[in-house]
């Protein structure tokens, strides 16, 4: 077991995934509390378009990934403020990148070079991250969890309460903005480390169980970084030791975060019952008149 | 003119057949999924269906069984898992995540080449046989039939859940039902145009079509109009170039939908105001989309507004 650390792939592998563990963790706090699961999947698909248009165009993949998503980001934020709607600009803007992925990923495989690279990024490849890829993940994601502690108790307001924020002078829409743009950066930096599919389990799935099982929004943000990096590195060691049938590391952590999180649903009402909860629309049928 | 003829290709012909019947249906599943605000749903579920078709390879049974399996399967789990509005978007991303980690899983046990697996993810609206479009259009009919019988009762709940279920309508029986004839189209869909443009189809022409009017009917038609035009256009333009058919159609749905957007708040916002006075003199029927005009965005009815948590 040891003597697989001695291998460079491998310790790459552990720590640009500790590395996107704790970020994503930390992000996916907040995209859970502002019910923003959507913008991250987008973001992450978005920086598939980038990454691919960059293959095109023989630049840096991170640098296409990081100009879409940053795109994308501000063009959610100025587009859907409101929650209710949010979803269609989402979409929209997702399939428009989605359509432009694939134009790219077809001249790209016309151009000669086969399609595998887009295969790459879309399915992850953590066991190809290079030791360049660990510092650029590093820089960045010190970057966003700086900004992220900079920001804490506003971007916890707003995100809890964001018409009570605005109301206290909190900039919910710039603030909302901002996370955005954080949320583009730490896709894009995950894409590259991990794929596509795998960003939005290590977004969503650590901070979704967290959030059923504790309350305290420090103690969530605790819990969900042990959560991420219990996930990683389990599937990293799964995927070296576990089986001799070399199983993809992507399907071991995506598994055991949707296996986590299935079973801190019933943990979750077990240990703080919401009656208002339970049903559907029951905000609704508890407050009769309009609240504006 | 020239374009026109490669019409007289019989595979273009059954592309176009097959890719008219999707639009139609799809136009008609997204206009229901955008006013219930499930977008990511259409998104999740396509790619749902890719995990289903690569284990129904590695079986080496019908892509197709496995398709329907996956995402009748996912269209349940997201009506049992996501009651809740704000738990809904997150439930679907885990089964979205859980289902494609499985799909990776299959690929890579698989040893031969899996074509018609990512035919499936990139879509192959040219490669269509007469019988692919035979069965499409028959169960574009059928799932078009049971939307049509539900259409009263589905936009009563989608517009209103809490008056619908004080008036007797079950509106989870609703849910449910709907997401699964929203995991059938998808299925039948995604066969005929792939993963990423099934995204496109089922809501680009419901959301530009749902800001433009406001009645539900009205809205239908004129995203059937708009879906099938992207459809056709796309595989003209498609058919005449090397690019493929979903940048096509995906650029003329946002380039179609990005003016609608912007300037949508002109005619929302004066219609808004045009009812709040007559509001005050007459009293609104139950199932009108009432809160349409209050908004100017299109109204998601599973989000309550405020209530992020």
């Amino acid at each position: 077991m040891l003597a697989l650390f001695q291998q460079e792939f491998v310790r790459n592998a552990f720590l640009a995934g500790t590395i996107v563990a704790v970020v994503t963790a930390v992000i996916g706090y907040f995209v859970i509390l502002r019910a923003q699961a959507f913008a991250g999947e987008a973001l992450a698909d978005i920086g598939f378009a980038g990454a691919t248009g960059a293959a095109v165009l023989g630049i840096s993949s991170l640098l296409g990934m990081f100009f879409l998503a940053l795109l994308a980001a501000l063009g959610m934020g100025a587009l859907g403020t409101r929650i209710r709607g949010r979803d269609v600009e989402i979409g929209m803007v997702l399939s428009f990148a989605l359509g432009l992925g694939a134009l790219f990923l077809s001249i790209y495989s016309q151009s000669g070079t086969n399609a595998s690279a887009g295969v790459g990024i879309l399915f992850g490849s953590i066991l190809s991250v290079t030791l360049i890829d660990v510092l650029i993940s590093l820089a960045s994601g010190i970057a966003t969890l700086l900004m992220i502690a900079f920001l804490f108790r506003p971007l916890l307001f707003a995100s809890v309460d964001p018409e009570v924020a605005e109301a206290r002078g909190v900039p919910v829409r710039l603030l909302s903005i901002i996370f955005l743009v954080l949320l583009g950066i730490t896709t894009a930096e995950t894409v590259l480390v991990v794929g596509v599919l795998l960003v939005l389990a290590l977004l969503i799935a650590p901070a979704a169980t967290a959030m059923h099982l504790t309350r305290r929004p420090l103690t969530s943000i605790s819990l969900a970084v042990a959560l991420g990096l219990i996930f990683t590195w389990g599937g990293l060691i799964l995927a070296f030791v576990g089986t001799g049938r070399n199983l993809p590391v992507s399907f071991y952590i995506t598994t055991l975060a949707a296996l986590s999180y299935f079973i801190s649903i019933p943990l979750g009402r077990l240990r703080s019952p919401r009656p208002e909860m339970e049903q559907p629309y029951s905000s609704c049928k508890q407050v009769s008149a309009p609240l504006h | 003119m020239a374009i026109f003829t490669i019409l007289q290709y019989s595979f273009i012909q059954n592309a176009f057949l097959a890719g008219t019947c999707v639009a139609i249906i799809a136009a008609v599943a997204g206009y229901f999924m955008v006013i219930r605000g499930l977008t990511f749903a259409g998104h999740a579920l396509p790619n749902i269906g890719f995990a289903g078709a690569a284990g129904a390879v590695l079986l080496g049974i019908d892509p197709v069984i496995g398709l329907y399996i996956f995402t009748i399967g996912a269209s349940l789990g997201i009506a049992l898992l996501g009651r809740e509005a704000t738990e809904r978007d997150t439930s679907i991303g885990i089964i979205m995540t859980f289902a494609l980690g499985l799909g990776i899983l299959f690929l890579s046990l698989y040893s031969g080449y899996a074509e018609r697996v990512y035919s499936i993810l990139f879509g192959q609206v040219v490669g269509i046989s007469s019988a692919d479009v035979l069965i499409t259009a028959i169960s574009s009919i059928l799932t078009l039939g049971i939307l049509l019988v539900l259409f009263r009762p589905l936009l009563f709940s989608s517009f209103d859940p809490e008056v619908a279920e004080a008036r007797g309508v079950p509106i989870r029986f609703l849910a449910m039902t709907f997401l699964i004839l929203i995991a059938i189209t998808v299925s039948l869909s995604v066969q005929v145009v792939g993963a990423l443009l099934v995204f496109t189809l089922l809501i680009g022409p419901a959301a530009t079509a749902a800001r433009i009017v406001q009645r539900p009917l009205w809205a239908i038609i004129l995203a059937i109009i708009l879906g099938v035009s992207y459809t056709w256009l796309g595989i003209l333009f498609a058919a005449n170039s090397t690019w493929p058919v979903s940048f096509y159609i995906a650029t003329l749905s946002f380039g179609v939908y990005l003016p609608v957007r912007l300037l949508s708040p002109l005619w929302i916002g004066r219609r808004a105001r045009k009812l709040a006075i007559t509001r005050q003199n007459t009293s609104l029927s139950p199932g009108s989309p009432a809160e349409w005009e209050q908004s100017d965005s299109v109204p998601t009815t599973g989000r309550v507004p405020g209530s992020t948590r």
